[in-house]
């Protein structure tokens, strides 16, 4: 994938990126499909679905169906949505179990709400960072596309997503669009102390919210400072804005705020708010 | 597309949420797929049964088809035997998905629903 050293992403739209000689690869390249199938095993693993018992589950971004693959040989029943017609014909030459739909996750999942039992999605909502199109606005597209899915979603059911970002603040726009349609969860990190093997996966819950199951390789990493220790965390849309510098207007206004949403009397915020007392002579 | 699929999709058209959606087949396939009694069971609460029932018919698979869902149908085989033939084994392979709402057709090609939009309509 990453033959240039370049992120796939920045070399255009991914109906266009993934082509018929793209496409190949995952029929033919032995590394990339086992890479692809052991996140799908994890990206299963993460869903946590009750043991024995058949779901429906959704696939976004699911190519040549190399994920529904895995999720088949489970026992589970799936539909697979891509927005490239390339990969879908290699899915269908490879006589996939599931059903097969083409679409742009950025436009919505287009499900009666309550549907599917989970989701899971491999190396894909990386892509709606970017915007393809003139009309593309990455925050509005992943918003849409959350808020779609946690419709499409049965409560209790969660969804894993693998994905690479390409930095921090792209991490924190994604999360950020999920907590705002109404996820919990957070960002599991597997090998976070390997440059290679370490994966990023986004679990999100839909309902009552579940502990954030452990990254895997994660035991040595205790003494990481701040950056391992950041993704590990739940993060919730208020703190994953970053706190304001304590005793700073800003900090005293938002403390004010917090106690009127708790009901509490509170005075009204003035120019003299936060303001220091000087000595006067 | 399977019959399951398609009763769970709804047209995505800004303002959205057409459903169900009307099929206008050319071409339909009966695949042999294995009889899962325990998916099905589970499937039968989520479908929404007057809308596989117009879909089947519309297709000519009713296949005696109940136009209610039996009581104790998890025990009943034969009744889930009926259902899966319908959701599981009935594929659209071309045509045409119309929106009741908006009239907006999304094409079916080679079983594969094509449910992109223009950019006027996200």
């Amino acid at each position: 994938m990453a033959a240039s050293g370049k992120r796939p992403e920045h070399r255009g739209p991914p109906e266009l990126f993934y082509d018929e000689s793209e496409a190949r690869k995952y029929t033919h390249n032995s590394r990339m499909i086992g890479i692809q199938s052991q996140m799908s095993e994890r990206a299963v693993e993460l869903l946590g679905l009750p043991e024995g018992r058949p779901c429906f589950l959704l696939d976004v971004g699911c190519g040549s169906g190399l994920s529904g693959d895995y999720i088949s040989e489970e026992g589970h029943c799936w539909v697979g949505m891509d927005i490239s017609p390339a990969m879908l014909d290699v899915a269908i030459e490879r006589e996939v179990e599931g059903d097969l739909m083409l679409a742009d996750m950025g436009q919505g999942i287009p499900f009666r709400p309550g549907t599917f039992d989970g989701c899971i999605s491999i190396s894909a909502v990386q892509w709606l960072c970017n915007a393809d199109k003139k009309t593309h606005s990455p925050p509005k597209r992943l918003y849409r596309f959350f808020s779609t899915l946690y419709t499409a979603l049965a409560r209790g059911a969660r969804a894993v997503l693998q994905l690479y970002p390409e930095n921090a603040q792209q991490l924190e726009l994604i999360t950020t669009q999920a907590m705002k349609a109404g996820f919990a969860g957070g960002v599991v990190v597997d090998y976070p102390n390997s440059a290679k093997a370490k994966k990023f996966f986004l679990c999100l819950f839909v309902g009552p919210s579940a502990v954030l199951p452990k990254g895997l390789g994660t035991e040595c990493s205790d003494e990481e400072p701040a950056q391992a220790k950041f993704v590990c965390e739940r993060m919730r849309f208020k703190n994953a804005k970053g706190r304001s510098v304590k005793k700073s207007r800003d900090w005293v206004l938002e403390k004010k705020e917090r106690r009127r949403r708790q009901g509490k009397e509170v005075r009204a915020d003035t120019k003299y708010t936060g303001r220091k007392r000087r000595p006067h002579f | 597309m399977k019959l399951l699929t398609h009763n769970m999709l709804t047209s995505h058209v800004r303002p959205g949420g057409g459903f169900p959606l009307r099929i206008q087949a050319t071409e339909v396939k009966v695949n042999n797929l294995d009889f899962n009694q325990e998916f099905t069971a589970r499937m039968v609460p989520k479908v929404e049964w007057g809308a596989l029932v117009e879909a089947a018919e519309s297709l000519g698979h009713r296949s005696d088809l109940p136009s209610e869902p039996i009581p104790d149908y998890e025990k009943n085989e034969e009744f889930l035997r009926k259902v899966h033939h319908v959701l599981m084994e009935v594929e659209v392979m071309e045509g045409v998905l119309k929106c009741p709402d908006t009239g907006r057709e999304f094409p079916i090609t080679k079983g594969i629903p094509n449910m992109l939009l223009s950019e006027e309509e996200t």
